[in-house]
Formats: C-alpha cells, sequence, structure tokens
C-alpha cells in the first residue's frame, strides 16, 4: 500500500497563472464563484494534479453535476460535460466503458454527490470502474442560497435549517469506503500541496477513487453560522487537521470536530472495464 | 440469403439496433422491458460492444448519454415507471443533441399499474413528459419484423438529427413471438463528425444549409463543453435571449422542417374507404383483422396507422378527415391520440373513440362494432 508522506510535502509546483493560461478556457472568465469560495483552489488543485502526471488533455475527460461545484467543468480546457444534478458519476461511467483510454475526472459537490447523487456515488464505488471523483465539500447548497445539505454538521444552520439541523452528517469519504472505494482520501483548501498529491495518486489508481476536499463558503455556510471570513475558515481548516497518520493514535473524543486530512484507504482490485474487456475477448465473434 | 428466425419482439429491438451500430446499452430491470436488457447483455460483448446493468433507471440514461458523447450509439430500455424517471435526462440530451435511442415497453399505469398488461398509455409523456419545449421523435412498431427493422431506423434518425429517439413499443409487440425474415443488412446512418477536429473548433456551430452541428466525439482533440444549459457555440453556458431563441428555434426546426423524412405512415383499404380505424403500435393487429372484416360484409372500411408517433402525422392524416365520414380512433389509453385526431379534423367527419384501461386487449369484434355503429 502506498503512504503519502504528509510531512514536508513538496511537489512540483507550477506558477497559478501558468496554470490557468494552460488548463483554463479564459474566455470563460470571470467564474461564477463568490468571493472567498473555495472552488477555485479546487480547481487548481486538479489542474496541478493533472500537469504533474502529463496527461493529455485530449484524453482528459472532465465531468460534473450540477452545483456551484459543478461550473468547474466549463472552466477548463479538456473534454467537458456538464451534466444534471446527481449524475455526473453515471455519465461518467458511460464515457469511461465506451472509451477506456479516457482519464475522467469527476467533479462534484456534497449536496451533488451524496444526496441526489448518492445511489450512483455507492455504486461506482462497488464496481470499481476506473473514475476520479473530486467532491467539493462546503457543507452547504450554494448556488440556490445556503440550505442545509447532508455534510452540514449536526446543530448548525442554514436557510432551511433556520432552528439548527437535526440530520447527522455524512462523512462522504467514509461513505465511499463503505461502499468498496478501493482509494479514498481527505484533503482541504488549506491543504494544497498534500490535496494536489492526493489528487494525483486518486488519479494513477487502477479503478475508483475518491478525494474529499474540505471546501469553504463563507457566503453562506459562514455567514450562516457565524465563521467569520475565508481567510477565518482557512485558518480553522489549518488548526482543527489531523494527519491521518496522527489521528490513528487519538481516541474519538480526540478526533471529534478535527478533520482527518490524508490517504484513508488504498487497495488494489480488478477495474470494472478491464474486467469487461476479458468478456470481450472470450465472447466476440473470432475471438479465441 | 436472408435469415428467418422465430423471435421475440423484444429481442428482435435487441437485433435491430446491433443491426444499426448500437455498442452501448445500459439498463435496469424492468417488466416487460427486461427481455431488451437481457438479450443485450447476451449480443453485445460478441459483437465487441458493451453491456452494463445501472444501479437505477436516471443512471440508465445517464450513462448511455455519456458512451454516446464518446461517440458510441447508445441505447437504454424501459417500462412506463422507469421511462417517467428518464424524463429529465431525456430533456438534458434533447438541448445537449446527443444521439440516443430510448425503448419505451409500455404497461398498464399509472404507478406500478399492471406490470405484465399492455398499454399505450406513455404516448403523450414520450411527447411532454420532459420539462420545457423539446423536440422529440417517436416511433411504434406493430410487428417483431417492424420491431426489428424500426429500431434500425431510431438509430439512424437519432445519429442524423442528434436527437434521442423514442422507440414505443408496447407489451402486446414486446412479448410477441413471431417469424421474423433477418435482412442480410440495414441502411446504416452514423452522426455527423469532422475531420481533424482542433480545439478552435466551435463544436455547435452549425454550418449554414445543415440542421445540426458537426462535432467529434469526446477524446479527439476537439475539447470543447457540453451543458444542459443553453449554451453558445462553443457549449459554454450563456444567458443571452438571443443564443437561447436561435438555438431552440433550430432544435425545434431540425425536426418540423424534415417532417417527411420522419414521418412515416401505414395506410390499408383507405383509396375508397368511408370509415377509417385510426391505431398503432400492438392496437394495429387487431384493427386489421376488424376492417378486414367490415369489408367482407361490404362495409368501406380503410386503416390509418402512424407509424412515427411524434411528429403528429397530420399532413397525412388531414385530408382523411375530408374524405371519410367516420374516424374510430383505437387505442389502449383514456384516450391520447384521440385529441390530436380531434385538432386536426376539426369536426370535418364523425370521431367514435375505442380505449381500453383494464388491462385486457381490444379485439377485432370491439372494434368492428364500432365501425359498424351509426
Amino acid at each position: 500500500m502506498a503512504k503519502v508522506n504528509m510531512e514536508g510535502v513538496a511537489p512540483k509546483t507550477a506558477q497559478v497563472s501558468d496554470l490557468i493560461w494552460k488548463y483554463m478556457r479564459p474566455e470563460n472568465m470571470p467564474h461564477i464563484w463568490c468571493p472567498g469560495c473555495g472552488n477555485g483552489i479546487i480547481l487548481r488543485e486538479v489542474a496541478q494534479a493533472v500537469e504533474n502526471l502529463g496527461i493529455d488533455r485530449n484524453k482528459l475527460m472532465i465531468v460534473s453535476g450540477i452545483g456551484c461545484s459543478s461550473r468547474a467543468a466549463g472552466y477548463i480546457d479538456a473534454n467537458t460535460l456538464h451534466t444534471t444534478h446527481g449524475r455526473a458519476i453515471a455519465f461518467a461511467t458511460g464515457i469511461k466503458i465506451a472509451n477506456p483510454e479516457l482519464e475522467v475526472i469527476v467533479l462534484t459537490g456534497d449536496g451533488d454527490a451524496s444526496a441526489i447523487g448518492g445511489n450512483h456515488l455507492i455504486h461506482a464505488c462497488r464496481r470499481n470502474i476506473g473514475l476520479t471523483v473530486v467532491v467539493m465539500n462546503n457543507s452547504i447548497y450554494g448556488m440556490t442560497g445556503g440550505q442545509y445539505s447532508p455534510t452540514t454538521p449536526t446543530g448548525e444552520f442554514g436557510t432551511t435549517a433556520p432552528y439548527g439541523n437535526i440530520d447527522r452528517d455524512f462523512d462522504i469519504a467514509g461513505l465511499a469506503i463503505g461502499a468498496g472505494a478501493t482509494y479514498a482520501a481527505r484533503g482541504s483548501v488549506y491543504h494544497v500541496p498534500q490535496t494536489v498529491k492526493l489528487i494525483e495518486n486518486g488519479i494513477k489508481h487502477k479503478g475508483f477513487s475518491i478525494i474529499d476536499v474540505a471546501d469553504i463558503c463563507p457566503t453562506y455556510y459562514g455567514r450562516k453560522n457565524k465563521k467569520g471570513s475565508a481567510v477565518n475558515m482557512m485558518q480553522w481548516q489549518k488548526d482543527n487537521s489531523v494527519t491521518v497518520e496522527k489521528a490513528k493514535n487519538m481516541t474519538e473524543e480526540e478526533l471529534k470536530g478535527k478533520l482527518v486530512i490524508g490517504l484513508l484507504k488504498e487497495e488494489s482490485y480488478p477495474e470494472y472495464t478491464e474486467e469487461y474487456q476479458k468478456i470481450i475477448d472470450r465472447f466476440a465473434k473470432g475471438a479465441k | 440469403m436472408p435469415k428467418r428466425v422465430l423471435m421475440q419482439g423484444n429481442e428482435a429491438c435487441v437485433e435491430g439496433a446491433i443491426a444499426a451500430g448500437m455498442r452501448f446499452f445500459a439498463g435496469y430491470p424492468i417488466t416487460p422491458s427486461t427481455e431488451v436488457a437481457e438479450s443485450s447483455a447476451v449480443r453485445l460483448p460478441q459483437v465487441g460492444g458493451h453491456f452494463v446493468q445501472m444501479e437505477d433507471e436516471i443512471a440508465s440514461i445517464a450513462c448511455a448519454i455519456g458512451a454516446s458523447t464518446a461517440g458510441v450509439k447508445a441505447m437504454t430500455a424501459t417500462s412506463g415507471p422507469g421511462f417517467s424517471l428518464k424524463q429529465e435526462n431525456l430533456g438534458y440530451a434533447c438541448l445537449a443533441e446527443i444521439p440516443l435511442v430510448v425503448v419505451d415497453v409500455q404497461r398498464s399505469g399509472p404507478s406500478t399499474g399492471l406490470p405484465t398488461s399492455p398499454s399505450q398509455g406513455d404516448v403523450m409523456m414520450s411527447r411532454w413528459g420532459t420539462h420545457g419545449d423539446h423536440p422529440i421523435i417517436v416511433i411504434s412498431p406493430a410487428s417483431v419484423k417492424e420491431t426489428y427493422e424500426l429500431a434500425a431506423r431510431c438509430f439512424n434518425l437519432a445519429e442524423k438529427y442528434r436527437q434521442p429517439v423514442i422507440f414505443l413499443m408496447d407489451e402486446i409487440i414486446g412479448h410477441l413471438r413471431e417469424g421474423v425474415e433477418i435482412p442480410e443488412s440495414v441502411e446504416i446512418i452514423d452522426r455527423p463528425t469532422v475531420e481533424n477536429p482542433t480545439p478552435k473548433l466551435p463544436a455547435y456551430h452549425v454550418e449554414p444549409g445543415q440542421y445540426v452541428p458537426a462535432m467529434a466525439p469526446f477524446g479527439h482533440g476537439q475539447r470543447y463543453n457540453i451543458s444542459g444549459l443553453f449554451s453558445n457555440e462553443k457549449g459554454f453556458p450563456t444567458n443571452s435571449n438571443e443564443i437561447t431563441d436561435q438555438k431552440m428555434q433550430r432544435i425545434m426546426h431540425k425536426i418540423s422542417d424534415n417532417y417527411d423524412d420522419i414521418v412515416e405512415v401505414e395506410q390499408k383499404y383507405m383509396d375508397d374507404a368511408e370509415v377509417a380505424v385510426f391505431c398503432y403500435g400492438g392496437t394495429t393487429r387487431a384493427a386489421i383483422t376488424a376492417v378486414e372484416e367490415a369489408r367482407a360484409k361490404g362495409i368501406k372500411a380503410g386503416l390509418f396507422r402512424p407509424v412515427t408517433i411524434w411528429p403528429f402525422a397530420e399532413k397525412e392524416l388531414e385530408p382523411v378527415t375530408k374524405k371519410v365520414k367516420k374516424i374510430v380512433v383505437a387505442e389502449h389509453n383514456y384516450g391520447q391520440l384521440l385529441y390530436e385526431v380531434e385538432r386536426i379534423a376539426k369536426g370535418a367527419c364523425k370521431i367514435d373513440f375505442i380505449g381500453k384501461v383494464d388491462g385486457t386487449i381490444i379485439t377485432p369484434d370491439e372494434i368492428l362494432a364500432k365501425i359498424e355503429e351509426e
């Protein structure tokens, strides 16, 4: 099992402006995200991972759903498919099966991936199909104006939880692991170099991979819950995160309210499209 | 030599689709369309294609659309409840202009209804099921042989017009077994694409005189965006009312302007007919018998049957309404295309209706009785 060393990570880092000119569609800027939104940082983390791996953009397929997160697809100069709410993984599954040569990355949000699209998420994990899912997890429905999502912590507020959220919140990476994901990691918008490495390894991983990225939404989640500015929210990520390695020696009590960052799971299992190819090889006319 | 085989309607659908180039199927089990998935699972790997059973109906159509964007001819199949679930993504494919065939083997509804009983209750849903105005092509077969041929035609229309086509079957035809002569080959039309695409080429640009964009599949160097939002030529979302209007006009006109290419009608004994039976799909079989029995009794009866359900065959029907004394509309629902017939007739002839919603089949005797009614 390959381990990500979270201490002193120093991956190759291009200038942000170089990444913009190389991987973005400047003609589609400015983007629609609010000041202080973390989505741009995650977009950069993805672009950096792609750059580090030297992926041919003609073979790079970005699929997204609906929500703030999903507008990211249109900004990337690759093959990009902006689909319907919650369904990005299902569309991506069709693309990957139809053309396994494509490097398929799904950009999605917490609501898109784990509420309306929860069924597709768990079944893609189970199938172990070669997709890389990056979740821009800001714990709120931002596009529609701040409603609580499956990852809004219990007791916190949203426009549809005016008296405090009584739902329990999902751990999306944990959900994916439970559903059989063979690669699961958690990053953040504060831990950029680490998250780049986690996405990079997720893309390289054979089979399904998910990188649950703790995002910030100062406009809705932050304001509704008095979390302060974008800087305050990133400071919170810095002050309250622990590495996977460190978390192993901590009690459940100590881990309460902490953001565990790093590689959560990696294992080897046959990838879906390769397994299907074996069926074709056996049963196609003229096959031996 | 054409091969003659005994085949079920649902199986013929798959064979016709494969003959036309279908190499991808995503589905979810549902009665009475399950055999479409089962046959696809057996047959597709044999021709180098892919079958995938998805986690639900919504995923199935999404997956098929995804495969189509990668350049593979794709199909999904379902029945009533599943067809309801697929509607949102059907609209996505209409707006984004992604070729796709959606099979709906109709069963009695609403809700879970009578899963194994015949119905034609999805006719209006096939036209208006997804939200918003949109173009659609719907085709309905009346025999197993036709199911083979028309499945291929669905693919050709889908590719030519970059348009989802609904193959509106019914339980009668889906589960019917008949002898079918398999043609040695079928006509195959491929979607318009571009040679040597560059990232600079706007994917949704439509050349003057053309109805649809020629775009390369994903992964061939063009690097464009596809969205379910109204978008510009590069596929990037826009709020421009002008671009929105142009796009809507174009996707509606690509179907309406090509009416003659898309709409197919079968007319039998209509030359001197005084009473016409209007029917389609599985109901056609009882109607033909009723018309022939009426003829044997000296009644000048004829059969008018749209093969293409949508766009509606108004050009062909309009003169009929002026010629006959009466039209008997026979369909397995509470009256759906009945309203279209009334709309075209504008009171020019009498219109009688026979519809059944109890799960049993309309018999020739019942239609004959309506023909004979004064």
